[in-house]
């Protein structure tokens, strides 16, 4: 089933850039919507992240390439707040603190987030309630943004991967974020669903969302993406204003045990 | 016509109650749909009535001695049961995450576990309490419409601390062992009042009064002590 496209977020009459009185944290609108200082994260011994340097401008698609244990998941659950970092500041629209901002980020994990036992509307209409969205009718036009079926009431369960992973971008554009974390979004998805979905966040990026992917498939993304973010061993050593470039050609890419 | 025209922006804060009762409807619609937590704990349940009515064959006078203890530890037992399912499907496919990256409120989700957990306990006590009276040859000498009291108190008592325990130990590797662990240990004050409240019920040579009044203190301080915990637990890595 074709893609349709639509509108992601901005409007005339809705503009992006805007701020927010938040439990008394005033969010400053023209704060790049992510900056990284000095940003270390351990697993016990392991450094996944070692001292990053970055900035991720706002209304850009960032494509975010690296070998495995390179440190990509870890940066993106960092920057979603699920991971708190060992050392250094994570800044998101000029908060250091999550709390106030989660409304205006989305995160699409290797897991799909979803339950099995519900369909693809009553997930929506759930995650939907968690930001204080009442209506049904944006949970239709998201399931048919990346081509699914609002009426289909089969359980997610019994979806392909495939279709888990548009449901799961659905999830992620439901409340219309300004930034978008996505993980791998593109495995296990066909080559012209996976083109369809480039679409989406390119869009996505036009109205002024700022998109951060990571993928093992950068040819994907090579139209579509404004900057190449390359990692390795827990740095980045290409691209988002990284400050660090230390890593030399012959330094494994596997972040080793911190001694 | 975009989705900005079609749907106003979120709020920053969705409310308490609306995000309460739509994680508790959808905790009931996946328990309806998987019956994991109900059918575990009944059969749990039911194998203590049957194995223990086997076991010993007290005289009434006896049964009212004992029967307190045995069904409230068997109640206990059979809660563990569906507390670890209750976080059990939040980590599948990591569905949790979802809910800490949103700005939903902590409490909601953790009042919504508790209450959905608060109704399958209710459930099976509905279910077994007949068959115990059944077994046990019991029947109440004190005023029975106290038991209902009694009932209620205990497995909010029961269900509350549950639920904030089971979502500590939900990330632990042995989380099966664990959240008995701490559970039943903190669980003894209530589970006392319960087991004697029960008691002078049943043998209606004593007032459960007392009891039943530490139950409700116990339910207020370890409810709020929850309350005000819950959030530290929910995005603790």
């Amino acid at each position: 089933m074709p893609f349709k496209t639509f509108p992601i977020i901005g409007s005339p009459d809705r503009p992006i850039t805007r701020s927010y009185s938040v439990s008394n944290t005033e969010v400053n609108s023209q704060a790049p919507p992510v900056v990284l200082r000095e940003v270390s994260r351990y697993f016990g011994r392991f450094a996944a992240l070692r001292t990053v340097n970055a900035e991720f401008e706002a209304a850009r698609l960032y494509a975010i390439l690296g070998e495995n244990g390179a440190g990509k998941s870890t940066l993106l659950r960092l920057i979603a707040g699920l991971t708190p970092p060992s050392r250094g500041t994570v800044t998101l629209f000029g908060s250091e603190h999550p709390a106030s901002v989660r409304h205006r980020l989305a995160y699409m994990a290797h897991a799909s987030l979803l339950y099995d036992e519900l369909d693809a509307m009553e997930n929506l209409r759930y995650f939907a309630e968690l930001y204080g969205m009442h209506n049904p009718g944006a949970c239709e036009l998201s399931l048919r943004k990346v081509g699914l079926d609002p009426l289909l009431k089969r359980r997610v369960g019994q979806y392909s991967q495939g279709m888990r992973q548009r449901l799961s971008l659905a999830r992620a554009l439901l409340h219309q974020p300004e930034l978008l974390l996505l993980d791998e979004p593109f495995s296990n998805v066909d080559s012209s669903s996976a083109r369809e979905m480039v679409r989406l966040l390119a869009n996505a990026r036009d109205s002024g969302c700022t998109v951060l992917v990571v993928t093992h498939q950068p040819a994907l993304l090579e139209s579509a993406a404004d900057e190449l973010v390359q990692m390795a061993a827990g740095r980045i050593v290409q691209g988002a204003k990284a400050q660090v470039n230390t890593v030399s050609p012959t330094q494994p890419s596997t972040p080793e045990v911190v001694r | 016509m975009s989705l900005a025209a079609q749907s106003p922006m979120p709020g920053p804060h969705p409310g308490l109650w609306p995000v309460l009762r739509a994680t508790l409807a959808k905790d009931l619609r996946l328990e309806w749909r998987s019956k994991d937590a109900i059918n575990s704990m009944l059969f749990f349940a039911l194998l203590v009535v049957v194995v223990f009515s086997f076991s010993f064959d007290p005289t009434a006078e006896e049964s009212r001695r004992i029967a307190g203890g045995l069904i409230w530890v068997s109640f206990l037992f059979a809660a563990v049961v569906a507390l670890n399912q209750t976080w059990a499907r939040e980590l599948r496919n990591q569905v949790l995450d979802a809910y800490r990256i949103s700005p939903a409120p902590a409490n909601s989700l953790f009042l919504a576990k508790a209450i959905g957990n608060f109704l399958f306990v209710g459930v099976l006590e509905a279910v077994m309490a007949p068959l115990f009276l059944v077994f046990y040859n019991l029947r109440p000498i004190g005023p029975a419409w106290q038991l209902l009291l009694v009932a209620a108190l205990a497995t909010w008592a029961l269900v509350v601390n549950g639920t904030f325990f089971a979502a500590i130990s939900i990330r632990t590797r042995s989380r099966e062992v664990m959240l008995p662990l701490i559970l039943f240990p903190i669980s003894i004050p209530a589970l006392y009042s319960m087991v004697a409240a029960t008691a002078a019920i049943l043998a209606g040579d004593a007032s459960p009064a007392y009891w039943m009044k530490l139950l409700a203190v116990y339910d207020v301080v370890f409810t709020t002590a929850c309350l005000l915990l819950f959030e530290m637990v929910l995005h603790a890595e």
